[in-house]
């Protein structure tokens, strides 16, 4: 295999897991926008979707697209109850409490998924076979066309839900201003609710539709998710469009770097460029300035 | 009777009843397997009162602890097994690496606020991890590595876990005097302003910048000084006990326990200590029941366990 086709195979395996990032950085940024919070278990919502669809299929042996359903629809559920459950009840607490509290959320995911699957690491089988497609001498699975297939679809739901559906337009209000959103008649308090929804919803598809290319574990939400949180900060917090650019450049830099230079270091990568994004360019690369300095973190 | 009381609300008194009680408990238990768990909980509580410290004086969080835990530990393993260096020298030394290490990192990462500083502390720990793992001619790898020196003192070597214990409980009694210290002090003080309200005390001609470094600093050295411990007890380290989990589980204890105060860091980490080893359930799903304990605590009760009061003249009385 000559150079070319090395760095060809590279870039389409960066992109395949840069569009997982960029789906948790999507995620972060929902419900950052309508309560400024920074979920921590925002990594566990893609570890559960895939465990639940794993253990409809290989346990239950429900039609695969049936199982990922099922497990999406668990995992919005789970989203929902932990916004109603651990953050709506709140009064006025501080950041502090905020971020303990997904903490704590985080690793009751993570201790029930292991009290229900145990420590093993489990695959689902791709959505279309198995049968490599041969792209320029480089090699693609069908399921990495699914997850670049999903990663458009949901932006592009997403860009339609926000411009034109009257809940979408409701809670881009909140981002802006929550008191004056109240204060024409907005229910805060639901879309918040909302918001854990549709954000624990695309954290379950990308559970789903990652598990056939890379096992699910109980303990595999923390890393994600901090992956995820560093796309997010990347492209600009809040912002969707930032979100998929930065989650493709360090999908492709990670990729780059394992197989050039060390697949054990491949994981700090991504580490690394979430520090010098804080340190340097806390508004994203994407961003302005004077943006980044209206926010609260 | 009053000099009596204030002699009890002196730092000294208080650190060293410490000393005390923790040497009558091990009188008492006399057991090979609650004392290991003693001095276990001793470590735990090194780390933990400076990342009370942090986050409850000075309203940081930091995410990684278990780093600068791992730093200590492996840099005086390191020293002493591979380098053959003598004890005396590779605490001090293990001290400073830490020390240093945090402050370089302090200087961009304390600028942070919130979720950003949480997340960055999260993202350091991780990548030393992953040091420690690909490290390989150094640490051993994900394996790690072994045959790490006893400490010996005066000509005694600490060769029993009884021994062991006095000696972490007096570090602990001593790390805790200095702390109780630091808290009653302008610093503290200041630390306290800072927690309230930062813009405020920064107006009021506080540098606020330079006392959440020293702190953070100071939490690194404490975490350090427990990795030192942790290191030549054990006498084997690998990766897996620094691991991002346990940096969470350190801030877990400080919560529960109550943040506002050194004493809640203490009772939280000896809560999430013992109460492990007295479930035998809860050791194989320790993460489950950690997650309980900590969101029910902070939804029913924020402020932590250290202040509740136990109604027990109430309990009396309605015996009788």
């Amino acid at each position: 295999m000559n150079i070319g086709v090395q760095l060809l195979q590279y870039t389409l395996s960066g992109i395949t897991i840069g569009s997982i990032y960029a789906m948790v950085a999507i995620g972060f940024n929902i419900i950052y926008n309508s309560t400024g919070i920074i979920n921590l278990a925002q990594g566990d919502f893609v570890m559960l979707g895939g465990m639940a669809a794993v253990y409809f299929h290989n346990s239950l042996h429900i039609p695969l697209l049936l199982s990922g359903f099922f497990a999406i629809t668990i995992v919005t559920c789970i989203g929902i109850l932990f916004e109603r459950v651990a953050i709506s009840s709140l009064k006025n607490p501080s950041i502090i409490t905020l971020i303990i509290i997904t903490i704590a959320a985080s690793i009751l995911f993570k201790g029930g998924a292991m009290f229900i699957w145990g420590k093993d690491a489990y695959v689902l089988p791709s959505f279309s076979g198995d049968k490599p497609i041969m792209f320029f001498g480089a090699t693609i699975l069908p399921q990495t066309i699914w997850i670049l297939g999903f990663l458009g679809l949901i932006v592009a739901a997403l860009m339609a839900f926000f411009r034109f559906s009257i809940v979408g337009k409701a809670m881009k209000a909140c981002s802006y201003n929550k008191r004056a959103a109240s204060i024409v008649g907005i229910n805060v308090n639901k879309m918040v609710m909302i918001s854990f929804a549709l954000s624990a919803c695309i954290g379950g598809i990308a559970g789903v539709i990652v598990t056939p290319i890379a096992l699910a574990h109980y303990d595999r939400g923390s890393l994600l998710g901090l992956k995820g949180f560093g796309t997010a900060v990347m492209g600009g917090l809040g912002n969707m469009g930032g979100a998929v650019a930065a989650g493709l450049i360090i999908g492709l830099l990670e990729s780059y770097s394992a197989g050039l230079l060390s697949s054990g270091y491949k994981d700090a990568v991504a580490l690394v460029i979430l520090l010098m994004v804080l340190y340097f360019r806390p508004g994203g690369i994407f961003g302005k300035k004077e943006i980044e300095s209206l926010k609260t973190y | 009777m009053l000099k009596m009381k204030n002699l009890f609300k002196t730092s000294f008194s208080k650190a060293g009843l410490t000393f005390i009680v923790s040497v009558i408990l091990m009188a008492i238990l006399r057991n090979p397997y609650y004392v290991g768990i003693l001095i276990f909980l001793g470590i735990n509580i090194i780390i933990t009162i400076g990342l009370s410290l942090l986050m409850g004086y000075a309203g940081q969080i930091s995410l990684g602890q278990a780093a600068f835990f791992g730093i200590g530990a492996y840099a005086t393993g390191v020293l002493t097994t591979k380098l053959h260096m003598p004890i005396i020298f590779s605490f001090p030394l293990s001290l400073l690496l830490t020390v240093t290490v945090a402050f370089i990192i302090g200087i961009p990462t304390l600028r942070l606020k919130g979720h950003y500083l949480a997340m960055a502390t999260l993202g350091l720990g991780e990548i030393v991890f992953i040091v420690f793992n690909e490290l390989l001619t150094l640490t051993g790898g994900p394996s790690g590595f072994g045959n790490i020196p006893l400490i010996k003192i005066f000509g005694v070597e600490l060769d029993s876990d009884y021994k062991y214990y006095i000696f972490v409980w007096a570090i602990v009694s001593l790390i805790l005097f200095l702390s109780l210290n630091i808290i009653n002090s302008r610093f503290g003080r200041a630390l306290k302003a800072i927690h309230k309200a930062e813009t405020e005390s920064a107006t009021l001609g506080i540098n606020t910048f330079r006392l959440k470094l020293y702190i953070f600093v100071l939490s690194a050295g404490y975490a350090s000084i427990a990795g030192f411990l942790y290191a030549h007890y054990i006498t084997f380290l690998s990766p897996g006990t620094f691991s991002l989990g346990f940096s969470i589980v350190l801030v877990t204890m400080v919560a529960v326990g109550g943040m506002e105060n050194i004493w809640g860091a203490i009772i939280g980490t000896t809560v999430l200590t013992v109460l492990p080893e007295y479930l035998r359930f809860f050791k194989d799903y320790d993460i489950l029941i950690y997650g309980v304990i900590l969101m029910t605590i902070m939804l029913l009760r924020p402020e932590g366990l250290y202040g509740i009061k136990i109604p027990l003249r109430k309990i009396l009385s309605a015996r009788n």
